[in-house]
């Protein structure tokens, strides 16, 4: 009986006004951005770039933490601070007016600066979903990375300068569900169809059909019918390109013949071949996925275990004992050529099986809840389903602390020596700046900030870098071009520059929010001379 | 403001404006005049007022210039305040390009947006000649294809030779969700967006008969109530209005109905918006990113102060931060930049004139709207075939069955094409493959 067609939703404004977005991260990522507080420290063209494409997609709130005056050159180079407001509290005005910019938003400013926060209060971070840094002093970082990586709370460390930027994220540990893959192969399970799947192949036979319904078959069904000949000829799939051609031929040879014995035109046969290449294989967990359920947050649950690490473990114990060592079944069948009832027969096997399994995993969930003293609805059956949506691309990220790069005694220089050994390799960068920081410390300025000591600065510089160089156990840089370029920099900062990073910045600050797509793994960096860029862990 | 304040607010510019460094392009002469130029005499047009067009605006003005023109056809909505951030809830409806040039303006005194509340197609060559830069930041391939067409216009030759003083670059940017592009496009002397069409997928259409008999994704639902359903119905004695909730509701409740007969699940209403109004979807930071791609090259153009993208970037945040650069190849038989007639292959005698037209709009590296078809026949200029002006259609029309030999077309013959995608006429040369010659003799 066909239920009488509901009336359309009423859509809200704030739908409405986040639309094309939401076809990005859905309603659960919106709601996760809506429930998350920043921090921003130092409110410099970078900093306001990074927080207006925060505000724009509606974040829940922010926080500025910047001590510094208004001066004229930071209107030059800060979109958010206009020329009237030349001697007011940065922190403030930023604030004011990145405000304007949603009213979903709620903002708030410190006008001290990290540093004394960091000495008088420093449990004022406990309760930031991210902390963002630009232009921030080595010896402050040193202590905001300390007590954040404590705290499990995620660090974005930002600089522009002149035409290079630079992005690290410090986490100890990320998890991701919806990595949102490029490209997804089908999970058809064709080497090895679960019950029902198998039923519904063997009810139907090829060489009865009509010619309509030869045409109309999902390709599913007909590559599963000659998968199951090739392997009952030759005993497992096949494996190699040979092998995959001749069951393509198999394939082919399947294709009925009009009445001059010319094949006719079947577009599901042609699915068939062309599939072949991806989804004949033996089902395998992808090495990724197990190490994440091999890894010992999965295997030694405790009552602090995260919801991800919990579900985990149901996923493994679901492996082990009802899924015959495979992840629960996507369910998603791709658009084929068929008619409407087999395709939907098809697809419903395949979601009826899907949600079988989800429902099997959130029984072990619940269990596992229980054992470790946990109320069954801390993790809902949403969440779960989501979980096994996604099981084949779930991802996880460890990170390191930003305070060893910075200590001779914990720093692992290898990345950076083996880096430095390829001419071309951007890590050149890293070391500049790096040498930048030691400068500031050193000197209080930036090398090239005045006119008339460039040329001495490109000296000091030079020796900035060899002393961190010699702590590494690293040759001296092969040219001096970069700290000449970095000293007519004079630690100007190029809009176009930071207005790049800044979006980038953002992007990751929401990858971290929502939990969707992969971040940065650890430390990014950007030559607009060249518009290249690159990405290193150290 | 004195010209202290000035030379204070900009002293991140100059510091790589007046100071030379091994980076730079050897042409590169640093100097207190170029920061001068920029915000005096450098007439830059950016081209449209979008997602792209607000965060081209702020960093162009930020980078130093101060002649901007921008142009833009459109109204504020509220879908666009999620990333369009000139704009608030107070300015929906009003004119995109007047709102945004009035915000830059008052908040970067010394900027000077000018506004043109129009199409660019009604903008003259008289006009665009003036610039010395073009910034597209474009949802629309058509439009794209356009505006490469006008600059590729304005080029002259000599004996053959490109006079380089006529070039204007063309900047470009573009962002789909989590992607993006940017490219330096110098016409007549680097790849344009003609030679590289095949960049751009085909829209994904569904076939007639399966949204007609076969519907097995909610997508086909709609498709079905949209171009079969509405037509016959007509509920609101008028084309559809992606804008008007009225018109998707009633979509949204027939393709659920449908849905429902198919045993077909999933259907939204968001997909339902998406599909009826083709929404790309998008988000505040990719724009940011590759708005400031476009402008730091504007930036290099303008100063030389380094070399330019050579040409293309793309850009994935979806795995990490993934960014590529690459030398896009210009097209030896360029539809638009080229000197060379393109040649069309046509491999059957009988091809009607129609099948011309369905060719001429399918091919890849073609993808035209509505061509339309004049030629030289027996030394006279005749239109074959004309869309876009009713009265001529309609003279027109008996041709689309006639064959391309009835119409008087024979191989070698040039054919000159007007399509909405160029804002000049394109010449093809037919080429009938040999067999149909031979054919033709007998």
């Amino acid at each position: 009986m066909a239920s009488p067609s509901p009336k359309s939703p009423e859509q809200s404004e704030r739908t409405r006004k986040y639309d094309r977005q939401l076809r990005l991260w859905g309603d659960h990522g919106q709601a996760a951005l809506e429930g998350a507080h920043v921090c921003l420290i130092n409110a410099t063209g970078l900093g306001t770039e990074i927080l207006k494409s925060l505000v724009l997609p509606g974040i829940g709130a922010f926080t500025i933490i910047d001590s510094k005056k208004i001066s004229d050159d930071d209107i030059g180079a800060n979109f958010f601070l206009d020329s009237e407001s030349v001697g007011k509290s940065r922190a403030e005005i930023a604030t004011q007016v990145l405000l304007e910019l949603n009213s979903d938003v709620r903002g708030d400013y410190v006008d001290e600066g990290p540093e004394q926060i960091l000495s008088n209060s420093p449990d004022f971070f406990n309760n930031f979903t991210v902390v963002i840094t630009t232009a921030l002093p080595e010896k402050s970082l040193i202590r905001l990375s300390k007590i954040l990586w404590d705290l499990d709370i995620p660090l974005i460390v930002c600089r522009s300068l002149g035409f290079i930027a630079y992005m690290r994220v410090q986490t100890r540990e990320h998890t991701v569900i919806e990595t949102h893959p490029d490209n997804e192969t089908p999970d058809l399970r064709l080497d090895n169809p679960f019950e029902t799947l198998k039923n519904h192949f063997d009810s139907i036979n090829l060489d009865e059909l009509d010619l309509k319904d030869h045409t109309h078959v999902p390709y599913v069904v007909i590559l599963y019918k000659y998968l199951e000949k090739w392997i009952s000829e030759n005993g497992d799939v096949p494996k190699n390109y040979k092998e995959k051609q001749q069951l393509r031929d198999m394939i082919r040879s399947g294709i009925r013949k009009d009445e001059h014995n010319n094949p006719i035109d079947e577009e599901n046969f042609e699915e068939a071949i062309k599939a072949v290449n991806t989804s004949v294989g033996r089902y395998e967990v992808p090495p990724s996925v197990m190490e994440v359920l091999n890894d010992d947050c999965c295997i030694n649950l405790t009552a602090k275990s995260k919801p991800f690490w919990i579900i985990a473990k149901a996923v493994k114990d679901f492996m082990e004992n009802d899924g015959s060592n495979s992840l629960p079944l996507k369910g998603a069948v791709p658009d084929m050529t068929a008619d409407t009832e087999k395709y939907i027969s098809l697809q419903q096997v395949y979601h009826k099986q899907a949600a079988a399994d989800a429902e099997a995993v959130w029984r072990r969930t619940v269990h596992l809840l229980r054992q470790i003293g946990r109320p069954s609805d801390a993790i809902t059956e949403k969440d779960v389903k989501l979980f096994c949506r996604h099981a084949s691309n779930i991802y996880i990220q460890r990170g390191s602390c930003i305070a060893d790069e910075y200590d001779p005694k914990t720093v692992d220089a290898s990345e950076m020596t083996q880096s430095l050994e390829n001419p071309e390799s951007m890590m050149v960068y890293y070391v500049v700046l790096r040498g930048i920081e030691k400068f500031q410390v050193e000197y209080n300025s930036y090398p090239g900030e005045f006119d008339d000591h460039v040329e001495p600065d490109i000296v000091k510089l030079k020796a900035c870098i060899s002393k961190l160089l010699m702590e590494w156990g690293c040759g001296p840089l092969a040219k001096d071009d970069y700290v000449h370029e970095f000293c007519r920099y004079g630690g100007s900062e190029l809009h176009s520059v930071s207005a790049f990073l800044g979006g980038l910045a953002a992007q990751e600050t929401i990858k971290f929010i929502t939990n969707q797509c992969k971040p940065i793994h650890n430390t990014f960096i950007y030559d607009a001379v060249t518009s290249n860029s690159a990405s290193f862990f150290i | 403001m004195g010209s202290d304040y000035a030379h204070r607010k900009w002293c991140h510019l100059r510091k790589v404006l007046e100071r030379s460094g091994p980076f730079c392009r050897p042409d590169f002469e640093p100097s207190p005049n170029t920061l001068q130029f920029l915000s005096e005499n450098c007439k830059l047009l950016v081209i449209g007022a979008g997602g792209l067009g607000c965060e081209l605006l702020k960093d162009l003005a930020l980078m130093g210039f101060g002649q901007i023109h921008l142009i833009d056809m459109d109204t504020i909505e509220l879908s666009n305040l999620n990333r369009q951030f000139l704009f608030r809830q107070k300015d929906i409806g009003a004119s995109k390009a007047e709102i945004a040039a009035k915000f830059i303006n008052t908040r970067i005194p010394g900027c000077h947006v000018i506004p043109h509340f129009c199409k660019i197609q009604d903008k003259d060559e008289a006009f665009y000649r003036q610039f010395h830069i073009v910034i597209s930041g474009l949802d629309s391939i058509v439009a794209r294809r356009w505006i490469n067409g006008m600059l590729i216009s304005l080029l002259n030759y000599e004996d053959g030779e490109l006079d380089q003083s006529s070039v204007i670059p063309m900047i470009d940017g573009g962002t789909e969700g989590f992607k993006g592009n940017a490219r330096v496009i110098l016409p007549g002397l680097t790849a344009c967006i003609e030679c590289t069409l095949d960049l751009y997928p085909p829209q994904v259409t569904y076939p007639l008969c399966t949204i007609a008999n076969t519907p097995r994704l909610p997508e086909h639902c709609i498709e079905y109530v949209k171009v079969m359903q509405w037509p016959k119905e007509n509920p609101f004695d008028c084309p559809i209005d992606g804008d008007d909730p009225q018109h998707i509701n009633w979509i949204y409740e027939k393709s659920n109905e449908r849905a429902v007969q198919f045993s077909i699940q999933g259907l939204t209403y968001r997909l339902v918006q998406g599909v009826v109004k083709n929404i790309i979807p998008a988000v505040a930071s990719t724009n940011a990113v590759i708005a400031a791609s476009c402008s730091t090259e504007v930036f290099k153009l303008a100063t030389s102060c380094c070399s330019s993208l050579n040409n293309y970037m793309v850009l994935n945040d979806l795995d990490g931060i993934y960014t590529y650069t690459y030398e896009a190849e210009k097209k030896e038989d360029c539809l638009a930049c080229s000197q060379i007639p393109r040649e069309i292959q046509i491999s059957n005698s009988t091809l009607k004139l129609k099948d011309l037209l369905a060719i001429l709009c399918e091919r890849v590296d073609l993808q035209m709207k509505n061509p339309g078809i004049t030629a030289n026949v027996n030394g006279k200029n005749k239109t074959l075939y004309m869309q876009t002006v009713a009265s001529i259609e309609e003279k027109t029309r008996e041709n689309l069955n006639r064959s391309l030999v009835e119409l008087g077309l024979r191989n070698g013959s040039e054919i000159m094409v007007a399509d909405s995608t160029t804002p000049n006429t394109v010449v093809m040369k037919l080429k009938f493959s040999t067999s149909t010659t031979d054919i033709d003799m007998l």
